[in-house]
């Protein structure tokens, strides 16, 4: 009893020590298997960062620099080999509902209307149809595309399809939202229109935000925090604070102190591919 | 207001029925174009064998005329051996069909889904779609008798590979990405199955379904007419033998009314899925 009690407190007092930190990784290590070369490619060597409570922080790196497996891992598709990953002082183990992805592929069910499609996750989670409904309205309206609920996805371009993709990740109501180069194969303008949507969004429900890029200005433009990842295996090189106030707008990318960060961030990344 | 409001439209639908009038048998041909071109070849091909028939430039032995096999339609019909045929090799064709669908689409599934079984069957499979199955019928024949049996056996394997290979397509086919969403919800193999494989791969099994149809045809006709004691394609073989051509083309014509009416129905089960495939509609 008198264990148990205390195994009870020490469990509590961790969870509210972490309560600030969402997010911790401690000296995470990925290797997985190539079945190509039968051999254990290590793609992160060691990432530890923290992540606190509605903060929004991007990682950058150059190409093959472990980032995107590190998001796997984070949202438990992929076993860390290394290290400790915790959300809320749980150890991660597996995917769970208390964190949603946005891939970089739209990824949506061409057989499902769009509601259906917002709904999907939280279906496979067993919430009923009429509440799921309910909420993927709402959710739809977030993301600016109400009317479109009955619509089919081919019948929407890229940008409208990401939008889907992102509601579908928010009517989870996630504790941590992970997205994985979300608007990279969107072009140019979309793309610009989307950040200030997400951040938009993002002000407005206040999650907290761990989201991939190899694009500077857009990690800078996001983030709170932007993690600079050395070239595989990942480790990481520098984070910067980005010392812009909130809620934020187009105009601040041609802030002197925006093209300082550009530079900055550019030159490590520069760094990396030159060794 | 009511007024106005009931006016428009009526003064805008007789606008275009004015029009439609002024122009009517255009209008009416440009609306039917396809269907008018194709039953006036099918009017024509009917005449000019009419004719040949009848001239005495051929020896109506050989070609028979349209005349001459609706002639031994009627008589087909009216001796009722028609309907025993027609059941035979009804009984037969669906059995074989549907055991085909049992056995084939499951298999197919898990060819595509895991590749161990993928590793296991595939031989077999490469086998079995490289050679003209319709060689195993004489085995078959040995193994099972005359009777249905053999039939519904050789129409199982002409139609089991398309849907094995087919289905499992389909499987292979579907995006990873989806697969991986659903992993990210915490999806159970099951629910991945139910929501993701099963949907995704039905437009590439329906197809499977309908080359299943042609192929399961030539497996009755051919079964049949190899050896058997009743059945369309028995009939359609002992007419040959006879010299009775008029008859033949009435089993040729029979067999080919049930292969297009199986795949317009086929068709009819795939515009189902038309509404979210954008390549289509």
């Amino acid at each position: 009893m008198a264990q148990n009690s205390l195994a009870s407190a020490v469990t509590t007092e961790r969870r509210l020590d972490a309560a600030k930190n969402k997010l911790i990784a401690n000296r995470v290590q990925i290797e997985y298997f190539v079945k190509r070369t039968g051999e254990y490619h290590l793609a992160v060597e060691d990432i530890t960062l923290t992540i606190a409570e509605n903060e929004f922080v991007c990682i950058v790196g150059p190409s093959g620099c472990g980032k995107s497996t590190f998001l796997s891992a984070v949202a438990g598709l992929l076993k860390h080999s290394g290290g400790n990953l915790s959300l809320d002082g749980k150890p991660i183990t597996g995917p769970c509902k208390d964190l949603s992805v946005v891939f970089q592929s739209a990824a949506l069910l061409p057989w499902r209307t769009i509601i259906r499609n917002v709904t999907y996750g939280i279906e496979l989670w067993g919430v009923p149809k009429k509440e799921a409904l309910e909420r993927a309205k709402k959710m739809i309206s977030l993301v600016g595309l109400s009317g479109y609920e009955q619509r089919y996805p081919h019948e929407l371009s890229g940008g409208m399809q990401q939008r889907v993709n992102l509601a579908r990740a928010l009517v989870a109501d996630p504790q941590l939202l992970l997205l994985d180069e979300p608007f990279a194969a969107l072009d140019a303008q979309t793309r610009e229109m989307m950040q200030h949507e997400l951040l938009r969004i993002w002000q407005e429900n206040k999650k907290t935000a761990l989201f991939i890029t190899h694009q500077i200005n857009e990690a800078i433009y996001l983030a709170d925090r932007v993690v600079v990842l050395s070239k595989g295996p990942g480790r990481i090189k520098e984070i910067i604070p980005i010392d812009f106030p909130r809620p934020r707008d187009e105009t601040i990318k041609r802030d002197p102190k925006f093209l300082e960060y550009e530079d900055r961030i550019w030159a490590l990344i520069k760094e990396e591919s030159n060794e | 207001m009511a007024e106005n409001i009931q006016v428009k439209p009526t003064a805008n639908t007789t606008n275009r029925l004015k029009r439609t009038r002024t122009n009517g048998f255009k209008a009416f041909y440009f609306k039917r174009e396809r269907e008018i071109l194709g039953g006036g070849a099918i009017f024509l091909f009917f005449v000019v064998w009419e004719i040949l028939g009848a001239s005495g430039i051929f020896n109506p032995m050989f070609i028979s005329s349209p005349s001459r096999v609706w002639a031994a339609g009627v008589a087909y019909v009216e001796s009722g051996l028609i309907w025993n045929d027609l059941r035979i090799s009804g009984i037969e064709f669906f059995s074989g069909y549907l055991l085909a669908l049992i056995v084939g689409v499951p298999i197919g599934l898990l060819m595509g889904w895991y590749w161990r079984v993928r590793a296991i069957l595939d031989p077999f499979v490469s086998f079995f779609y490289s050679t003209p199955r319709i060689a195993f019928l004489p085995v078959l024949i040995i193994w099972l008798g005359i009777g249905m049996g053999s039939k519904i056996a050789i129409i199982f394997m002409m139609s089991v590979i398309p849907f094995v290979v087919n289905t499992m397509t389909g499987v292979r086919t579907i995006d990873q990405n989806l697969v991986k969403v659903a992993r990210a919800f915490n999806a159970s193999d099951l629910q991945i199955f139910r929501t993701i494989i099963l949907p995704g791969a039905i437009p590439s099994i329906i197809s499977g379904l309908r080359l299943g149809i042609g192929l399961g045809l030539i497996g009755i006709v051919v079964g049949e007419m190899y050896a058997a004691n009743a059945g369309i394609g028995y009939r359609l073989m002992e007419a040959g033998t006879m010299f009775r051509t008029d008859l033949l083309f009435v089993c040729v014509l029979i067999i080919a009314g049930i292969g297009i009416a199986a795949s317009e129905l086929l068709v009819r089960v795939e515009r189902i899925f038309d509404k979210w495939r954008p390549d289509r509609s």
